[in-house]
């Protein structure tokens, strides 16, 4: 159970190559978390198991697939059986790809969203339910500032964000008052293996940034989580940037 | 559809700190016979029995599962020769003072609110100003009615060995107490013979509780947990006993069992966070310290100013925001006074805010296993929850557990399971009494889980 500082047992990583994800989970086992499951395609996360296993925690290894959504339903319910009680569960499931490549090839495009989105909101739906009934814990999504205002540079990417953030709010709203809660976290330009084909932006973070946001977050009950924090000031600004402008800023 | 049948009965409930809420269908049976239908029907994630929510953390709240809301089973006796009482569980210490005091009874031990229930002061086995020459609760406890989770309805007392020892401090993990009997301490007025003194530090403070304690019946000490340097842990102690007639003013004469405390202010809702800041505490510990007389001897003061002044502002956890705030009450044996001393200096140096700090000398334990006293020293803080907390909190536990103390449960939000094992050494037998006599987990509450009780 999460205790008043927002020290948490138990941890799920849906997307457990994820590189934000796993330092989520490491953070939080670094915190007191003991019991970590990490969802990943093949099972293949042998080496984030066996360091989270170092830090003190039980890691179980399960195989996911974001794209078979016929199959989250019951892999999220058999996740929770098997923990017992479940407090922070990290929607993680994401690739930056291409966008040049996207432009040419649409079923590439139409491919990346439904990693980013689609997926998203059939396991989003089914933890929601198991953390309904057991009456608390979190769903974290990774959102991104990508979606908050899609860019010409990225805009594949940024809009299964835009969605993927939309679907966390409503998601949020929806679970007002039943115990379970919903984080959007909204970094801006993280450095990770993903990411390290794109020139690092203004106010670029690493992965253990966003992870200490993330475990501040749980600590506050934070609906929306912005990486910095700051950068919830500058898109507000942003956000009202006339399109003749918006179209025209440095990628 | 989330809002599904049951569901839809759910509510949020967190505990008086107002952290960690969770969502449980909470029922307010208002017969033992309907208390125990409901421990009958408990589903899967169990039950748990709340009184007035006054534990700071998460035992008196169980996730998914059912809460069930005490404060419906009222009524009470007393045998007007002997003072021993019979009350149901759900009777709060304010009702049962009300019906006693004017009749010349006072309760065992009043914690320092009147607003808890007979069954949350047996469940958590508490302790008040007297405990260095009364001890807790659990000791002036001569039998109590336990709804068993088979549905068994039990009288237990101390011949019950096992079963009374787990429950007395269970925190409401062995079952459900609907009754309790209980004697209660002769009284003549409803006033207290009070001495104040200043203690200019903690040395000084301890020295005073330690030569002068066992004179009174009563004894606490209010300690200004941001004072530093040469004046770390200066405190105000107040000391008394009961009054006798001949010490009232002809005015108070006239009526000298009168007791009808008033609740002279109530926090709003919309309270802005933020009154409660180093600054604004700052500023009221040195008032309160420089208006407390240096020494005082023999000042009558009404009951509940003497054992229950915050109960005169309601909803005051309501001051420290929406974000709560957390009790951090431990113990230190005696001979630790070091550790007691580095802890008030580590407290002191984080600057945090604690608008409630009290410190008291506790006498002999009860054999409650998971009771709290012991004899040593109790140290009680309030602490907001702001991001600096929790390498303090970490650094306090480790403190107490290096010198062999512990961390009162009623109070706690933030202990892990590892460090209860260390704190209280009966855990491994709370737990095997608890598997024998639940071994479905029908009891359950958040704290169980947190600390795998």
């Amino acid at each position: 159970m999460k205790n008043a500082l927002g020290v948490v047992d138990s941890v799920v990583v849906l997307g457990g190559r994820s590189e934000i994800g796993r330092a989520i989970a490491r953070r939080l086992v670094r915190d007191g978390a003991s019991r970590v499951v990490l969802a990943v395609r093949g099972g293949a996360a042998a080496d984030a198991a066996v360091e989270l296993g170092e830090l003190g925690a039980t890691v179980t290894v399960v195989d996911f697939d974001a794209l078979d959504v016929d199959s989250h339903e019951r892999l999220v319910r058999s996740i929770f059986a098997s923990l017992g009680d479940v407090d922070v569960v990290v929607s993680a499931v994401g690739e930056l790809g291409d966008q040049a490549r996207y432009e040419r090839e649409p079923a590439a495009a139409a491919a990346s969203v439904r990693t980013n989105l689609v997926g998203h909101v059939s396991t989003g739906l089914a933890v929601a339910a198991c953390l309904r009934a057991q009456g608390h814990g979190t769903l974290v999504v990774l959102s991104s500032v990508a979606g908050i205002r899609t860019r010409r540079s990225n805009f594949v990417y940024g809009c299964a964000k835009a969605g993927l953030d939309g679907f966390a709010l409503g998601l949020a709203d929806a679970l007002h008052g039943t115990g379970a809660t919903v984080m959007a976290v909204r970094p801006g330009y993280v450095h990770t293996a993903m990411s390290a084909h794109v020139p690092p932006a203004p106010m670029s973070v690493t992965v253990e940034d966003v992870a200490d946001a993330v475990a501040d977050g749980l600590r506050r009950g934070a609906v929306v989580v912005w990486v910095p924090q700051r950068l919830a000031g500058v898109f507000a600004v942003l956000r009202l940037l006339p399109r003749s402008v918006w179209r025209r800023m440095p990628t | 559809m989330f809002v599904e049948a049951d569901h839809a009965q759910r509510a949020l409930v967190s505990g008086w700190g107002r952290t960690v809420p969770t969502a449980a269908t909470v029922r307010r049976p208002r017969s033992v016979a309907e208390t125990a239908a409901i421990l009958g029907s408990a589903g899967p994630r169990g039950v748990i029995a709340r009184g007035l929510g006054r534990a700071y953390g998460d035992a008196a709240q169980n996730a998914g599962g059912t809460v069930i809301d005490c404060t419906g089973l009222a009524g009470m006796r007393v045998d007007p020769d002997t003072g021993v009482v019979t009350a149901a569980a759900g009777m709060s210490v304010d009702a049962l003072l009300r019906a006693l005091i004017p009749h010349g009874w006072f309760v065992p031990v009043s914690p320092g609110t009147r607003q808890v229930t007979v069954g949350g002061a047996i469940a958590a086995d508490i302790h008040g100003k007297n405990h260095h020459r009364d001890g807790s609760f659990s000791e002036a406890l001569s039998s109590l009615r336990l709804i068993l989770p088979s549905g068994e309805h039990r009288l237990v007392d101390r011949s019950d060995g096992r079963l009374f020892q787990a429950t007395v401090g269970g925190m409401g993990l062995t079952g459900v107490i609907v009754e309790a009997t209980f004697r209660c301490i002769p009284i003549r007025t409803s006033r207290m013979r009070v001495d104040t003194v200043r203690a200019a530090n903690l040395e000084e403070a301890l020295a005073l509780m330690a030569e002068g304690d066992d004179a009174y019946r009563y004894s606490v000490a209010w300690i200004d947990l941001l004072a530093r340097g040469p004046a770390l842990g200066r405190s105000v102690l107040t000391r008394g006993d009961h009054a006798e007639p001949a010490e009232l003013t002809p005015r108070d004469a006239a009526d000298p069992l009168g007791f009808d405390p008033r609740v002279r202010l109530s926090v709003p809702p919309w309270a802005p966070p933020g009154l409660l800041n180093p600054m604004t505490v700052r500023a009221f510990n040195e008032l309160w310290f420089r208006r407390a007389p240096r020494e005082r001897r023999g000042e009558i003061q009404p009951l509940a100013g003497f054992f229950h002044p915050l109960d005169a502002l309601a909803e005051w956890n309501r001051l420290y925001g929406r974000r709560g705030f957390l009790q951090y009450q431990f113990l230190l044996p005696f001979g630790a006074e070091g550790t007691l001393q580095e802890i008030v200096e580590r407290v002191s140096a984080s600057g945090v805010a604690s608008f409630l700090a009290v410190l008291k000398r506790l006498g002999a334990a009860s054999g409650g296993w998971m009771s709290f006293p012991a004899p040593g020293w109790t140290l009680t803080l309030d602490v907001p929850v702001r991001p600096r907390v929790l390498g303090l909190t970490r650094d306090l536990d480790a403190a107490v557990l290096a010198a062999g103390g512990r961390v009162y449960l009623a109070k706690d939000s933030v202990l892990r399971a590892d460090a209860v094992e260390r704190m209280y050494p009966r855990v491994m037998d709370f737990r095997a009494l608890r598997s024998e006599i639940d071994p479905q987990r029908i009891l359950r509450s958040d704290l169980a889980r947190r600390l795998e009780l």
